[in-house]
């Protein structure tokens, strides 16, 4: 069965020894693409992030925040696939690609303006390249698609140049695979032959719904029934994550057709700040994936790779150092206008906008004359 | 924008045809996507031709999804393509209602106006054909419930050439809802002149004892009602509404102020209707002007009649005189 895409593809097991197996051999060549350099950072993304990330759960609950979104233990997959993707490429993600932000350059404090209710969301995707959250879950993997259809029409991918052709890389979780539009979404990429990947963060657990509820067959093997090319990855090992993106983007990215990537992996932490995750899973279940801890196993391997210690001092002084900013930053955030409600509802002139916004601007000055 | 060559008199399918044709001409980024608009040229036909004359590529079928023709379709736009969609009936919109209310709606707020969503949304509507079920509704209250959509409605073949084109150039999303029983309905169409801005009213019979607002195949209805009117010496002034979203109240509060009496019309159920938000804003800003309460003539609460039953659902000239009469009665 090792074609199967339920084999998954892993080349750094938990005790950062470097494997492979039949289901990898497809993706070896890119899988040597990682050097020690590339494993640094991505040691170095994804432990600034967990620290940036366990700041912000301890500020959600002094009230800094009306909610946090922790990625605790799926680091791995996540900086993989991002360090995979081109300049040139995108990500539409859904909520919980803390790492993916930070590597497409996202300033992580309008993370926090979104979670803190100041915004629904204001980096710059054009930018970045990387998308606004979705949190209608599933919605954003047709935007993907559409999106990477207009890449082909416009000759942007699918002209078979694989430096150059961009492509698009599309998260969502379980959960999401159970939603009409990530079949549809599917569909379309399939029949357009759309430049996508489908990164499917496999984390076990859909709020308190296990996956089980969602599917009886493997992820991985339901979306190779589509027609996109489907692989299942250790989604805590980073190299993994790194060298099938790779793959599966730069075949995607030339018009080769899209795919689909069932990243296996846990979430660690609650699914938000707002559920209590020993409600509906055991102990034993959460230490059993944090021996497998995607951290801890790049950082074995670089310890074997005889990284000094000045490497790992200099990671954790950049990881203090951005929890400590966005502690001091978060209180600083400035504060939506009145104004802003009515600003962007439309890029067009609106003369119900006009009038709802200076009625307020009225209403305010009167209730101010009034004190 | 291009002049084509229009015969004289164009049946409204044809008009929304040639505005398309004249909007792809214009900007090689307008696409039109749909389930039947390429090959077939729509089951309305009022794509036909425009696949062999633009290409497979701008021109294209779907998978058989509302839900993934709107959600692409977003996707489109934010790649800085105007994707125009084709709902193929009014009852199918429904799976895409999430796409459109969640997601297309709120784009361009939730980009603090960095990303702009211009996709048109053609909905072929309303009742009066003899159609089954899902095939006669008129379902754009829902949507005209949502901030962040434009909503509008031709009644003429000359309004359906230019609205089309103007709901193609907005930057905003805009649903497009086409009186489908009306498709045949010849009229001129001055290509070298809209007319109108897209979303303002236009009084399209002048009078002076009570005044109708009504808007796609309700303008026909309330314009035979007051031709029937004018026989009994009562002089009604019509307004189609063109916007459904935003209305254009200045020339219907001109109108009342003159009349004082209002009857709005639409097929539409009235209960939470775009009807009962006219009544309330004109009982609001025209109060001291209405000589009786603004009465809403529309489709019954109830689900969309079998076709033999959709001449006592949809509202006629009788019924439009009928409550004209109650209005003068007050």
């Amino acid at each position: 069965m090792s074609d199967s895409p339920a084999t998954a593809v892993q080349f750094l097991d938990a005790r950062g020894e470097r494997v492979s197996s039949a289901a990898s051999e497809r993706f070896s060549e890119y899988a040597d693409e990682v050097t020690v350099e590339l494993l640094q950072s991505f040691y170095r993304d994804m432990l600034v992030t967990r620290r940036f990330d366990e700041a912000a759960a301890a500020l959600q609950r002094q009230g800094q925040l009306a909610l946090w979104v922790p990625s605790v233990g799926q680091e791995g997959g996540q900086v993989g696939a991002a360090r995979a993707t081109k300049r040139q490429d995108w990500i539409f993600p859904a909520y919980r690609e803390l790492v993916m932000a930070r590597v497409r350059g996202v300033d992580p404090l309008q993370l926090i303006d979104m979670l803190r209710g100041n915004t629904h969301g204001t980096w710059d995707w054009q930018s970045t390249h990387f998308h606004q959250y979705t949190l209608v879950i599933g919605a954003q993997s047709l935007h993907g698609t559409g999106f990477a259809m207009g890449l082909a029409l416009d000759g942007k991918a699918s002209t078979g140049n694989r430096e150059t052709d961009a492509a698009v890389l599309t998260c969502f979780g379980d959960g999401a695979t159970s939603e009409g539009a990530t079949s549809e979404a599917f569909v379309f990429a399939t029949s357009y032959q759309a430049p996508v990947v489908f990164f499917c963060q496999n984390n076990g657990w859909a709020i308190s719904v296990p996956t089980s509820t969602q599917t009886r067959t493997p992820l991985a093997v339901r979306a190779a029934g589509f027609g996109l090319d489907s692989v299942r990855i250790d989604g805590n090992d980073a190299i993994a994550g790194y060298a099938v993106t790779r793959a599966l983007l730069d075949k995607a990215r030339v018009g080769d057709g899209p795919g689909f990537i069932e990243s296996m992996t846990y979430r660690i932490g609650a699914h938000t700040s707002s559920d209590d995750p020993t409600k509906y899973r055991s102990s034993d279940e959460v230490d059993e994936w944090g021996a497998r801890d995607p951290i801890t196993r790049v950082r074995l391997r670089l310890e074997a790779e005889s990284v000094d210690d000045e490497f790992f001092a200099d990671v954790d002084a950049e990881a203090a150092d951005t929890a400590a900013d966005l502690r001091a930053r978060i209180s600083q955030r400035p504060l939506p206008t009145a104004e802003s409600m009515f600003a962007h509802v439309y890029s067009e002139p609106h003369p119900v906008m006009a009038a709802e916004s200076e009625w307020l601007r009225q209403y305010e000055a009167n209730l101010a004359g009034e004190s | 924008m291009s002049t084509q060559q229009l015969p004289a008199q164009l049946p409204i399918a044809k008009a929304i045809n040639a505005g398309l044709r004249a909007a792809m001409a214009d900007d090689d980024k307008v696409l039109l996507m749909g389930e039947d608009i390429g090959t077939l040229g729509g089951v309305f036909t009022v794509t036909a031709g425009l696949e062999a004359e633009f290409g497979e590529r701008r021109v294209f079928d779907t998978p058989l999804s509302e839900d993934g023709i709107i959600g692409s379709a977003i996707g489109l736009a934010m790649a800085g393509f105007r994707p125009v969609c084709e709902i193929q009936f009014d009852g199918f919109i429904f799976p895409g209602f999430d796409q459109i209310t969640s997601q297309l709606a709120k784009q361009t707020n939730r980009h603090v106006g960095s990303m702009a969503m211009p996709v048109v949304i053609r909905v072929p509507y309303g009742g009066g054909i003899g159609a089954i079920e899902h095939h006669q509704e008129s379902p754009e209250a829902y949507f005209a419930h949502t901030p962040g959509l434009r909503i509008v409605s031709p009644s003429t073949a000359h309004d359906a050439y230019w609205m089309i084109q103007e709901a193609i150039a907005s930057n905003d999303p805009v649903m497009f809802f086409e009186p489908k029983r009306r498709y045949w309905q010849k009229g001129p169409v001055d290509p070298s002149n809209s007319g109108l801005p897209l979303h303002a009213a236009r009084v399209v019979r002048e009078g002076t004892q009570g005044t109708l607002v009504g808007h796609g195949a309700m303008v026909g209805v309330m314009l035979q009602a007051a031709e029937l009117a004018a026989a009994d010496d009562v002089s009604l002034e019509v307004i189609d509404l063109r916007s459904i979203s935003p209305i254009d109240f200045a020339p219907i509060i001109s109108s009342v102020e003159k009349t004082g009496r209002l009857v709005v019309v639409q097929e539409a159920p009235s209960f939470v209707s775009v009807g009962s938000e006219i009544a309330a804003q004109v009982s609001e800003r025209a109060f001291y002007s209405l000589q009786a309460p603004v009465i809403r003539v529309g489709g019954f609460d109830v689900p969309f009649p079998p076709a033999k039953l959709e001449g006592l659902h949809v509202p006629d000239a009788d019924r439009v005189l009928d409550a004209v009469e109650r209005s003068l009665g007050y």
